[in-house]
């Protein structure tokens, strides 16, 4: 394919999704960020465009900016996220709502409306986002594992509904990487938690580009819902 | 509405199915069943055919409307049964998209 590459990344303003989209943006990808903040950082071959990926209206107001404005999509990276780190029973409920909305209800709006897109050109690659904590089952993040297992899940489902449309789904199951997700939690919690890794360090965004990258290349066309965790967990 | 409608959704079915490999026997028209028992499409094909049609709106119209449904692959309730229920269906989402302006 001799046109520049699309790529959508949520969650551009910081961390691992601002990573991304600077990684792809060097690539000579033409990268479409999204945050609800505008971002401090700009790029000529960056677009941003804010949304709140919870917000089905935004998220559709983006995807009509987005085909008349560049008109096709080739990669899709569900980026965007919260976390929730607390014990089952201190959980309020507007936690549980929050994340799973923003966990599993923005990569769904974000899939679907990417999906739309992609099976018009018959190729398409889709990436999420889900975590270690799954597998390992950690204590102290109920609500933000259900959520993760949750786009788990999706993105097998979805790998199988759209995979005779040239697109495919997988996901990232990242570590512990040094990011706004993880200020908050406990040092001892951490080192605990990389403890139960095979692989015994912090992750690092280019540990889940290298992933990302895989993933995204036309040669993977045959990879379709693999969930692939980061440390040998 | 779906006087307006109605031909666009023909005309789409027949090129969806070429598209997907499917043969068209005769004539299509409202009564013809997009699928279930005697439907002229399997779900990839409608799926398709739901998509092309919401792009087709959005092209002709100027309006985005979702005709996304849970009730989709409902052999008795579904929109999408006939062309004549799927025309009905979309200009009903279109009007009702007008008239919240």
């Amino acid at each position: 394919m001799s046109e520049r590459r699309v790529t959508l990344i949520t969650g551009t303003r910081k961390g691992i999704g601002r990573f991304l989209a600077e990684h792809y943006v060097a690539q000579g990808h033409q990268v479409i960020g999204c945050s609800r903040q505008p971002p401090e950082w700009e790029h000529e071959r960056y677009l941003h465009i804010s949304a709140d990926v919870t917000d089905e209206a935004q998220v559709k107001e983006l995807f009509a900016r987005l085909r008349r404005e560049v008109g096709r999509l080739d990669h899709l990276v569900n980026n965007a996220g919260i976390a929730a780190m607390n014990h089952s029973l201190l959980t309020p409920y507007a936690t549980v709502r929050r994340v799973m909305e923003t966990n599993l209800g923005g990569t769904f709006l974000f899939s679907r409306e990417a999906a739309k897109l992609m099976q018009r050109a018959k190729y398409g690659r889709i990436v999420n986002f889900t975590t270690v904590a799954v597998p390992l089952k950690l204590e102290g993040e109920a609500a933000y594992v259900a959520s993760k297992a949750a786009v788990e899940g999706l993105t097998q489902v979805m790998a199988r509904e759209l995979g005779q449309y040239g697109i495919t789904l997988n996901a990232i199951g990242p570590v512990p990487i040094a990011t706004d997700l993880i200020r908050a939690v406990p040092k001892d919690k951490i080192e605990a938690l990389v403890g139960r890794q095979a692989i015994r360090r912090l992750g690092s965004c280019e540990d889940v580009a290298n992933v990302c990258d895989f993933f995204l290349q036309p040669a993977s066309g045959f990879v379709t819902g693999q969930i692939i965790y980061l440390g040998g967990v | 509405m779906k006087d307006q409608i109605l031909p666009f959704i023909i005309e789409t079915t027949r090129s969806i199915a070429e598209e997907q490999g499917i043969e068209v026997s005769g004539e299509l028209d409202e009564a013809t069943r997009l699928f279930g028992e005697g439907g002229l499409l399997d779900s990839l094909a409608l799926v398709s055919l739901v998509l092309a049609v919401e792009q087709g709106i959005e092209e002709k119209f100027g309006a985005r409307v979702e005709i996304a449904d849970d009730k989709a692959l409902s052999q008795k309730n579904s929109p999408y049964r006939t062309i004549g229920t799927l025309a009905a269906y979309a200009a009903q989402e279109l009007e009702a998209h007008r008239a919240a302006g």
